[in-house]
């Protein structure tokens, strides 16, 4: 009887040592004569385990983790294959604590199955979805998305199946499906684990779109700097059409849909929905003036559907168990789940997928454990490198699309990252300035120039040069950053030093006061 | 000083070079042009402009502008400066004593189509009240006369049927034997925005020129076809538009006459043009022909724009009438988006077509044998006019060499460097006894001539020239001529000087005259123009303020008729010792003869011809790229550098004649069309040797200001 | 097309490209004005004689949204968007002028007067020097915060084409060029290069005008309004850069 040790392939894992681990277990098991096979899964995204290898028992998977090449033998030794007790062993996987307390509904099959095993993908519910959009109407498939409450994931929280309804409604032809995947926010890797973990889904659920909005061509923008992704991507899209759930009359239908992956090359503006498409299109990735929305003239000029990957990973689902299922989850107009991606000083960093109504507190204690270096935590950043900082006081919000943007912050893609109390809030202010300058497209004014000026008014503060004049000059920056900006990118850099700003002045005065200490010692 | 100088004043007035004819603000500064600027309601450009009319003005304040009259005995005598009243007094005391002695018909003119309408006008009228004969030629001879005999044969008159913007309601874009890119660089570009819109392009032309493939607009059919056999191809497309029933029946039965349409279906649906047939011959795969004559006939609006690589060939006529019967055949007339249109080149040739500068037409192309037409001009000039036709210019010439001919007054035109067969037109001239030049500096036509007027630039006078839309627009003073006379003034003196008294006040009373006398322009006026901008002829009580599309209810004869057009090759023939056939054409930067433009700054793009000559052919003599080589014809001989090139296919090679040293009017042939005497630049059979010791001059520098 | 092109007047410009299409009738500043559907806000707006200042738009040039100076305010919209890429529509009621929007435009220039050569403002009369006016900051105070920032002020002086400079310290990359001879000419001989604060205006694959694909037809003259690319025959004594900047 073949024993099935699971290795994860994520990128996360690998870099962790994860395909050095796979390699000794083969060897170790072969040199044994053991018949084992090992599977490469996806990560179950509880990042303080990896690499965490898994053994089915009887059905029944259970967990060790974090472990090395070398723990090999031991673990042979010590009865992995029959789940024996060892120093790294975490018991049954789906106890493990901070897992068994998330929903996880978009990652239900992540880390769970071989990501690139159709067969593995057919055998926990995948292409349920798929097969029961065929058999209804466009029209009623956007009805679902629509009661499903589903808002768009990647950061702008849109309306799913508003946008659907739109397209579907657009009279030219062809229409397109984009799937953003140029994952650029500092801190975030849920797009990247369903790339790697459970492609399928994401093949699913592109179909689903196209059924729903009368697409026939599909893409993936990824981001170069994924390319464990790609490949994996590029495989799963091979063995898709080779078994009739891309090309022509899928699953038996009249549907015609494909996918091509597009890759990046190192632009975070190309993770903003306009200027993808300006790169799909050959083009400079610059940022385009809305109207048109790309629903009605997007890629080529054509009616698209652009989503992020959750929120594209979250439509088998829905399809499958229907809207009102998922909106059953979650609280206020932020329906169903979100994939919260903790990371920073952390000490339990991952992948915490819950229903939208937990805390912020919650999220960094319970799940999260507080600050990896045992330090208080000081600040929390929310929603990407655009997202403002969160002071201790505020850790009570609410996780809401409504309630964060109440608390004078950004929900976005899911990101939270935290900072302990050695952090230097200027120096995270001055980052934010500079990220933006770093990957302004250059377009509009505000951007291209302000945020080089941003950067030098937040020096000179911090050099303690004109500082008034120079933080009302930073305030009114903001201003025209976050009023006059093309894009979300100079709109929201205001965000993070705001709110740095605001909640943590007492960083950007500390050095002038040495100074002026020093100047009069020197008199 | 890191300020611009700001202009002071700012005048409306029309680009001095080709025939696009974009309407221009002329600043001034103190007095000096300091720089023009597209005007934005210019109809023919929309505030776009070229590098030519942009930019490369300083030409007319150039050293070596002529600047006072000038005569001498003999052609090896210095110049001698004169006043005006002297030089007038001498060239038409010579032309007088002439004409005693060899009888009416031996002196002549010939106008310029970089002049007004006006200056044109009064060169015919200087040739019938002065000379009291029809001696009177205009440039398009030597371009565009197939288009007015082919065009006034199939449709009924001898123009565009357009107007420039018609192109972006056009669905399929036929262009044959141009180049509009380089050659009418404005409309060129309103071409590609109406391709980059959707319009599909289809070319035909032996080279793969800038048109066929430039950036997001590329042809969608290229019938790269041999030089010389146009009427093959076109008769072939036609051949496809008949036999596959693709001709639009209820256009033809309306609109033209049936039994001459049966005929030519029966010509041109001959087994013997079918693009099997054809294409072997021609260089083509049967298929891209078939495939060009299908977008041509589905349309839903096709249009044709075709130039010099039509018309200048020894069946030039004979492509226009093809190209007329193509568009009648398929329904392509009389509304916006279709039509047939020659890119008239030079500023203001179809001005020089519409006003009678012709040996046998008078304004608005009506024979001298009319008695009708003959006597509205006599009523108007109080005298009585010759009703014989007179002599084309080639004639001229011929007769000159003959010894019948001997005198000529030239405005503006400098055939020794472009008319064909260089050393026919020199002997001729040297035969002469008074040749009479009006020009802005001296040429090669200038070598022989014994007396020299200097004439003044189009921003130097005020008058109307008419573009390539039949677009008639205001060209304005600027600055004052450099020799004290606009041009209209000098034919002016000239006219006075051979007796018969003359006075105008103003250009404004020229086309006033005009007006009087000729039906298409009858409602034009200065103050006309000057409110509305521009107007497109006719313009009369039918339509006031002029007719942007032609032949929207019926041809000017009624119906239109299909010409018969069997292809009958070129006399030119390759053989061993010529291999290659030669094509000549224009780029953008240069300007025809060069005349104008190598003396501006626009030589930093281009400041020699240069043979453009395929990868294949120049391995086969051992050339490489920027050798120097000999291009030698029948006919003559020149040198050049050339380049090597995938835009010519072999067997063709093909160069530029704007600088004067290249000669390459020596190599061209003395065949020309078979209607119109248009002289057959496009196809002279060539051998192209590489020179190891170089024995010409290979450039001059040209002295700018 | 159709009007885009014959709708065109001399000294005028609209900002954005007037359009054929069906009437429709908005408010300017309480001012009623109809215009084509399809038309710009600000189109409708210079229409109803409201002067909304500008520097990327031309009605030549199909809009592109970059300057961020033609902001205005829509009743019922959030924000503070870019009238040359908000199309009207029947009822709306627009503002062209309030304090904010005075506040954000100021800011926007400001931007744009920390990397532009101060000794070309005075005396000139570009279209910045007419958007200076109606904005009404023509200098950064002598103690301004944006002074002695990273600038472009010692960058490319493209002399190379007989008739025109370009002048990259006057370059307030607004992209007119670059679109010039992409919708106008068709030549695609310019692009942005870089990105950021870095993106320059270049020829070619970053040649000089003269070796590029450039044909000189002008239409990038044409449609700059800070003088960066610029006639030679308008400085008879030969072009010079102004000493000092802003920066």
């Amino acid at each position: 009887m073949t024993a099935r040790v699971f290795v994860p392939c994520d990128a996360l894992s690998v870099a962790l040592g994860a395909d050095e681990v796979a390699a000794r277990l083969v060897a170790e098991t072969a040199a044994r004569s053991l018949d084992v096979t090992v599977v490469r899964n996806g990560s179950r995204g509880l990042f303080w385990l990896e690499p965490m290898i898994e053994v089915d028992v009887g059905g029944m998977r259970h967990a060790y983790g974090p472990v090395e090449a070398d723990d090999i033998p031991s673990l042979i030794d010590a009865g992995l294959l029959d789940a024996g007790a060892h120093r790294t062993n975490l018991g049954p996987t789906d106890q493990i604590p901070e897992l068994e307390r998330q929903t996880r509904l978009t990652f239900a099959r992540v880390g769970v199955i071989d990501p690139r095993s159709l067969d593995d993908y057919l055998a926990h519910g995948g292409f349920d979805g798929l097969r029961r959009a065929l058999a209804m109407s466009p029209s009623d498939v956007v009805d679902e998305v629509e009661a499903s409450g589903l808002r768009g994931r990647g950061g702008a929280a849109f309306p799913t199946g508003i946008k659907w309804r739109t397209v579907l409604g657009a009279p030219a032809s062809p229409k397109y499906v984009v799937a953003n995947a140029d994952e650029g926010d500092s801190g975030t890797f849920a797009d990247r684990m369903v790339m790697e973990g459970d492609p399928f889904c994401l093949i699913e659920a592109m179909a689903i779109a196209a059924h729903a909005v009368g697409a026939t061509h599909g893409v993936i923008y990824c981001r170069s700097e994924y390319p464990h992704s790609i490949a994996t991507l590029e495989h799963c899209i091979g063995v898709a059409r080779q078994y009739g759930w891309l090309g022509t009359s899928i699953a038996g239908s009249v549907l015609e849909f494909d996918i091509e992956v597009r890759v990046g090359a190192g632009a975070y503006i190309c993770g903003e929905e306009t200027s993808m498409l300006e790169s799909i299109e050959g083009r400079r990735g610059m940022v385009r003036p809305k109207p048109p929305l790309p629903a009605l003239e997007g890629l080529y000029g054509k009616p698209t559907v652009v989503n992020n990957i959750i929120t594209l990973a979250s439509v088998p689902w829905i399809l499958a168990h229907g809207g009102a299922a998922y909106s059953g989850h979650g609280v206020g107009r932020s329906a169903g789940t979100l994939p919260v991606q903790l990371a920073g000083n952390i000490r339990r960093g991952g992948l915490v997928e819950v229903p939208f109504g937990i805390t912020v507190r919650e999220l960094i204690e319970d799940f999260g454990g507080g600050t990896a270096s045992g330090r208080p935590a000081r600040a929390v950043q929310i929603g990407g490198p655009l997202g403002a900082y969160f002071h201790n006081d505020q850790l009570d919000t609410v996780l809401d699309y409504e309630a964060i943007a109440a608390a004078g912050g950004l929900l976005g893609h899911g990101g939270v990252v935290v900072f302990d109390d050695t952090v230097d809030m200027a120096v995270q202010a001055r980052f934010a300035m500079e990220f933006c300058a770093v990957e302004s497209c250059g377009k509009c004014t505000p951007c291209r120039v302000g945020s080089t000026r941003g950067v030098e008014l937040i020096d000179k503060i911090v050099l303690g040069e004109q500082r008034s004049a120079n933080i009302a000059q930073l305030e009114d920056l903001c201003e025209v950053l976050e009023h006059g900006s093309l894009c979300a990118l100079g709109g929201l850099t205001p965000y993070p030093v705001r709110s740095a700003l605001q909640h943590f002045p007492e960083d950007f005065g500390q050095r002038n006061q040495q100074d002026e200490h020093d100047a009069q010692e020197n008199i | 000083m890191p300020i611009p100088v700001k202009p002071d004043q700012s005048t409306i007035t029309t680009c001095a070079y080709c025939g696009v004819g974009c309407g221009f603000k002329a600043e001034t500064s103190g007095g000096q042009i300091v720089r023009m600027t597209p005007w934005k309601e210019g109809k023919a450009n929309h505030g776009h402009s070229c590098v030519k009319g942009r930019f490369a003005f300083d030409y007319y304040r150039h050293p070596d502008r002529v600047r006072s009259p000038m005569i001498r005995v003999s052609i090896e005598d210095p110049w001698r400066e004169v006043s005006w009243d002297e030089a007038f007094a001498h060239a038409a005391g010579e032309l007088k004593r002439i004409q005693e002695t060899y009888g009416s018909g031996s002196v002549g003119a010939v106008s310029s189509s970089r002049c007004t309408n006006e200056e044109i006008y009064l060169m015919q009228k200087f040739a019938r009240v002065g000379l009291r004969n029809n001696n009177i030629d205009n440039c398009s001879r030597i371009c565009h006369s197939p288009t007015q005999f082919g065009l006034s044969a199939t449709l009924g008159a001898g123009a565009a049927s357009q107007h420039f913007d018609s192109i972006l309601r056009s669905d399929v874009i036929l262009v044959v034997g141009a180049n509009p890119t380089e050659g009418h660089p404005v409309f060129g570009s309103m071409m590609k925005r109406s391709v980059r819109r959707g319009a599909n392009l289809l070319v035909i032309d032996p080279r793969r020129t800038e048109t066929v493939d430039s950036p997001h607009c590329r042809a969608s059919v290229h019938l790269a076809l041999r030089p010389g056999t146009n009427v093959l191809v076109l008769d072939s497309i036609a051949h496809v538009v008949v036999t596959e029933r693709l001709y639009d029946e209820a256009f033809v039965r309306a609109r033209c006459d049936w039994d001459d349409f049966e005929l030519w279906m029966s010509q041109v649906g001959d087994v013997r043009y079918s693009p099997d047939v054809v294409g072997p011959e021609a260089g083509l795969e049967p298929d891209a022909i078939r495939e060009l004559a299908r977008r041509y006939a589905a349309g839903p609006n096709s249009t044709i724009y075709y130039g010099l690589g039509v018309t200048e060939h020894s069946q030039g006529s004979t492509g226009v009438m093809c190209l007329g019967n193509l568009a009648m055949a398929c329904g392509m007339i009389g509304r916006e988006g279709v039509g047939v249109n020659p890119l008239r080149g030079q500023g203001n040739v179809q001005g020089g077509s519409c006003l009678g500068s012709w040996p046998h037409m008078f304004t608005g192309y009506r024979f001298v044998t009319d008695a009708a037409t003959r006597a509205v001009f006599e009523n108007e000039w109080k005298i009585d006019l010759d009703g014989e036709p007179g002599l084309r210019l080639p004639n001229m010439f011929d007769a000159a060499v003959a010894g019948s001919f001997k005198g000529l007054y030239i405005q503006g035109e400098d055939p020794v460097q472009s008319d064909p067969n260089r050393h026919h037109v020199e002997a001729a001239l040297r035969n002469m006894e008074c040749v009479i030049v009006q020009d802005l500096y001296e040429t090669e036509t200038t070598k022989f001539a014994h007396v020299l007027l200097p004439g003044s630039s189009s921003l130097e006078k005020n008058g109307t020239f008419t573009n390539a839309e039949r677009r008639v627009s205001m060209v304005r003073k600027i600055v004052e001529p450099v020799a004290g006379l606009e041009d209209w003034e000098i034919t002016v003196g000239m006219i006075n000087a051979m007796g018969y008294e003359l006075k105008y006040d103003h250009p404004s009373e020229v086309l006033d005259e005009i007006a009087r006398t000729s039906p298409a322009y009858s409602g034009m006026s200065f103050e006309l123009i000057e409110r509305v901008g521009s107007v497109q002829w006719p313009c009369n009580t039918a339509a006031p303020e002029g007719t942007e599309v032609l032949h929207t209810v019926t041809f000017p004869r009624g119906k239109g008729s299909f010409m018969l057009t069997e292809y009958v090759p070129t006399k030119e023939r390759v053989d061993d010792r010529f291999p290659l056939l030669l094509t000549t054409g224009r780029i953008l930067s240069q300007y025809n003869a060069g005349t104008q433009t190598r003396r501006t700054a626009n030589n930093a793009w281009y400041d020699d011809d240069v043979l453009d000559i395929s990868a294949d052919d120049a391995a086969q003599r051992g050339l490489r790229n920027g050798d120097r080589v000999r291009v030698a014809s029948r006919y003559g001989e020149t040198e050049l550098s050339i380049t090597v090139s995938g835009r010519v296919h072999p067997g063709v090679v093909y160069t530029t004649f704007h600088f004067a040293h290249t000669m390459v009017n020596a190599v061209t042939s003395d065949l020309n069309d078979w209607a119109t005497n248009c002289p057959e630049y496009k196809v002279t059979a060539v051998e192209v040797t590489k020179v190891t010791k170089v024995t010409k001059v290979t450039k001059v520098t040209e002295v700018t200001s | 097309m159709w009007s885009e092109l014959r709708a065109l007047r001399d000294g005028i410009d609209l900002g954005t490209p007037p359009r054929d299409g069906e009437p429709v009738t908005l408010s300017v500043d309480g001012i009623p004005v109809t215009v084509a559907a399809g038309s710009s806000v600000l189109l409708a707006a210079g229409i109803a004689g409201c002067t909304v200042p500008k520097l990327c738009a031309s009605d030549t040039l199909e809009a592109f949204g970059s300057c961020r100076v033609c902001l205005v305010e829509i009743e019922g919209r959030r924000g503070y968007p870019a009238s040359c890429t908000t199309p009207v529509d029947e009822g709306m009621q627009v503002r062209t002028t309030s304090d904010m929007l005075a506040k954000l435009r100021r800011g926007v220039i400001e931007l744009y007067l920390s990397d532009f050569p101060e000794g070309d403002i005075d005396g000139g009369w570009s279209q910045l020097n007419t958007t200076l006016d109606q904005v009404g900051v023509h200098r950064l105070a002598d103690d301004h915060p944006y002074r002695s920032g990273a600038n472009h002020q010692g960058g490319v002086l493209d002399m190379s084409n007989p008739y025109f400079v370009f002048d990259q310290a006057k370059c307030i990359v607004c992209s007119r060029c670059v679109r010039a001879c992409e919708e106008i000419q068709g030549t695609f001989a310019l692009t942005i290069d870089g990105r950021g604060f870095g993106s320059t205006v270049v020829a070619g694959q970053n040649e000089s005008f003269l070796e590029s694909d450039c044909v000189s037809c002008g239409a990038c003259v044409q449609a700059c309004p800070s003088d960066a690319l610029i006639e030679k025959s308008l400085f008879p004594g030969g072009y010079e850069r102004a000493d000092s900047s802003q920066a």
